[in-house]
């Protein structure tokens, strides 16, 4: 046990967790107190012990699966060489019939033909019954997935192949027509849709039996740690923003409403707790005449920094598109912090899109207007910097003033284009500060096209952004 | 030390006899925090109930509930100890004719001039006590370290009269609402729960426990209403107490099952951004 549990703390250190000692020997004490069949009541004691922040909670979940998914007695694999299924399932099975109204063909479900396995399902998402859908979920692992011990496939492969059989899509559209023929007649929009949440919860809860099915599988064929380093993800605030798949970006999503949040609270109360000015003669005799005239408490005036101003001129180009949309989202968020906010998409043409964001309270709404429908085109849609700074510096130079405070964001990918860096010469003189943030890691920096290091003779410091943690690093000195 | 409680189970039934329905996350916490005698940080969105646990296990096991609600400025003097300067003085004019300084000296800094202040009253209690320390992330990070030593060692040191430890050790309770990461130091000490919104079955469990005259069918509709509406893309997302606002008005109303005209003209219980409030006016009606 002691074994198992330190691989487990070692793992979540490697997956980016802070585990400190102590929190260690507190798991070590937790699970003393703790009947180890429940295995619920186990994932807590750990995870209130060893996880300290929510954002880590999945990290944590997926290696807890990983490392415990063989032991406690519902979860042990009756059949870990893939041959036949074994009586344990059929008990289940069986039960579950038992309780269920719903039942297809009586038996094995080996014996079963893909369709009436497609009826018992529907049936057990109709009723939500659950371990007949954990049932349902080894049968179609088994049936579908075709693993086999020692291939070099992800768990995501089997995934697949195990769902593209099931056609859970058309599923929930069958199973919105039979809630409909139950009610008999049609089903109002507010049901309709709230019948529709409810199968979608549940379809989405036999994935989730599915995909632990199959982690199960493999964790018995290769051994946990081997697992644990192909299932494991970088946390959210570590994800690079130019490789982040749609899941990620989800979670990324998710991540910034809470860290804008901090952000913000961060910000001005780091404003208000400025230091002690020079004594306010005014508000110190004021104050006096409560002491009948005897300045017994000194008045201090406090310095009140002004907000900057920011001009955040983007590049949403493919490549980076995704670092300039949150780049927009993190600034906007906290736009209180600053006096005024425009910002300026390119391509190789560019447009200013402050008006979106002022129009909508909603960021996200906003910046899809921004991909559909800023002017940002000027010829063949491939980056040119320097074409939209020398536009820029044409239409807007003018209102760059001593107070403001400008960004540039992008990879600085030319494509071989003329640079017109002295237009960034230009509003550095003009500017408070201009600063340049590339979401490329710094090896790449001026590698190929990329021109970065040209610009950023000009500007007061070029930063790498890569994923959250730094973005929220630059934008914190920023304000 | 004796345990307060049998079993995660018996935590489970003791909060649901107070009306507070735990899933077992958070019942499983609490029985641990009693038998590690660890304090439990408490963090998760407004409104889902990280105040009622702390009052709930009070109510359940009878003991005295002592709340600090943490505001930015907070200090010792507030929070722990302070000196009753006053009476301090008066204790010196009294004596002001006799000599013996070394005796007064002595005498004023006794328990007697100490003014105690939350955290030193819950561990100096006879009776049994539940601290709850609210809403800690408003504290700035240097005032954590004031919470560090009673957190751990359940003593408070106070340089002129010496160190009192607990008589009794207090559960303790630390909320946040996650405004900003809180210190390592602190986190290490304690266990971590988060509580979010409620599964749909233990949000109308919730509805029908904390909402009386409401019919079983309503609280499933409303509950199923509400999970809806967590899945939009929302300013803020409406909370448990918010729902039970909500089931409430449907009840005062009463309304037996909600249709979408109905739904569209209360949902300002629910919500409170005009943005969000369109946003699932739009959602409920359409699609």
């Amino acid at each position: 046990m002691l074994d198992l549990l330190s691989g487990f703390i070692i793992e979540l250190r490697n997956a980016g967790l802070p585990v400190s000692l102590t929190e260690n020997l507190d798991a070590m004490h937790a699970i003393s107190h703790i009947p180890l069949e429940d295995r619920e009541a186990f994932k807590y004691a750990l995870g209130a012990t060893l996880v300290k922040n929510n954002a880590h909670w999945r990290s944590f979940e997926t290696v807890f699966e990983v490392y415990f998914s063989l032991r406690g007695p519902e979860y042990s694999i009756t059949d870990g060489d893939g041959e036949g299924s074994i009586d344990d399932l059929l008990q289940q099975m069986q039960e579950a019939q038992m309780k269920g109204e719903g039942n297809g063909g009586a038996g094995g479900m080996d014996s079963l033909t893909p369709e009436e396995l497609m009826n018992i399902l529907m049936n057990a998402l109709m009723n939500g019954d659950q371990a007949l859908m954990r049932a349902l979920a080894r049968q179609a692992v088994q049936r579908f997935a075709g693993m086999e011990p020692g291939r070099p496939v992800g768990g995501t492969y089997y995934l697949y192949r195990t769902l593209r059989n099931l056609d859970l899509d058309g599923m929930l559209d069958k199973l919105m027509e039979a809630s409909k023929k139950e009610v008999g007649g049609e089903l109002t929009k507010l049901e309709e849709r709230l019948e529709k949440d409810e199968y979608n919860d549940r379809i989405e809860k036999f994935k989730q039996e599915v995909e632990a099915e199959i982690r199960r599988r493999l964790v018995a064929d290769r051994g946990a740690e081997a697992m644990a380093k192909t299932l494991r993800k970088p946390l959210p605030e570590d994800v690079e923003f130019m490789h982040a798949s749609r899941d990620e970006m989800q979670n990324l999503k998710k991540s910034l409403q809470p860290l804008t949040r901090k952000l913000a609270a961060r910000l001005a109360r780091k404003r208000r707790h400025g230091r002690k000015g020079p004594l306010d003669f005014r508000s110190t005799v004021r104050h006096s005449l409560a002491y009948g005239g005897v300045p017994a408490e000194p008045k201090f005036k406090y310095p009140r920094p002004a907000k900057p101003e920011l001009i955040v001129i983007a590049d949403i180009s493919g490549s980076v598109a995704a670092f300039a949309r949150f780049t927009l989202m993190l600034v906007y968020a906290i736009s209180g912090q600053f006096s005024k906010v425009r910002s300026f998409v390119f391509i190789d043409g560019i447009d200013e899109v402050t008006e979106y964001f002022k129009k909508t309270e909603d960021i996200s709404e906003a910046i899809h207007r921004i991909n559909t429908e800023a002017d940002v085109i000027w010829v063949d849609g491939h980056s040119d910097y320097g074409h939209a700074f020398e536009v820029f510096w044409d239409k807007y130079g003018k209102e760059i003033n001593p107070k403001s405070t400008v960004l540039l964001l992008g990879d600085a990918r030319n494509n071989y284009h003329a640079s017109q860096a002295w237009v960034i010469k230009e509003i550095r003189q003009k500017a408070r500060h201009v600063y340049w943030l590339n979401p490329e890691p710094r090896s790449y920096w001026n590698t190929g096209d990329s021109i970065v290091g040209e610009y950023g003779t000009h500007t007061d410091g070029v930063y790498e952004c890569r994923n959250l943690r730094q973005l929220e690093a630059f934008v914190e000195k920023l304000a | 030390m004796d345990n307060r409680f049998e079993s995660v189970q018996s935590v489970r039934d003791g909060l649901k006899d107070v009306n507070y329905l735990a899933d077992d996350g958070i019942a499983g916490v609490v029985f641990l925090a009693d038998r590690l005698g660890k304090p439990i940080l408490v963090e998760g969105p407004a409104g889902t109930g990280k105040t009622q646990l702390a009052k709930s296990v009070a109510e359940m096991i009878g003991a005295k509930l002592i709340r600090l609600q943490c505001y930015e400025g907070l200090d010792e003097s507030k929070a722990l100890y302070e000196w009753n300067y006053k009476k301090q003085l008066l204790r010196i004019q009294a004596d002001r004719n006799s000599d013996a300084w070394s005796d007064i000296h002595d005498d004023i800094f006794g328990s007697e001039f100490l003014l105690t202040r939350p955290l030193l009253e819950a561990i100096t209690s006879k009776e049994p006590v539940v601290l709850l320390i609210d809403e800690v992330d408003r504290v700035e990070v240097e005032t954590e370290a004031l919470l560090l030593e009673i957190l751990s060692e359940y003593q408070v040191s106070i340089p002129e009269l010496g160190t009192i430890t607990a008589t009794q050790i207090p559960l303790v309770f630390l909320t946040s609402n996650n405004t900003r990461e809180l210190s390592e130091a602190l986190k290490r000490r304690c266990l971590f729960l988060h509580v979010d919104y409620p599964q749909m079955d233990r949000e109308k469990e919730i509805v029908l426990t904390k909402v009386p005259g409401v019919t079983e069918m309503l609280a499933d509709q409303i509950a199923r209403i509400v999970r809806s509406i967590r899945q939009i893309d929302l300013k803020k997302a409406p909370s448990v107490s918010e729902t039970i606002d909500w089931a409430r008005t449907l009840v005062l109303l009463g309304i037996g099952t909600i249709n979408a005209e109905q739904a569209k003209e209360t949902l300002h219980v629910l919500l409170k951004y005009q943005s969000d409030i369109a946003k699932a006016a739009k959602e409920l009606s359409d699609d």
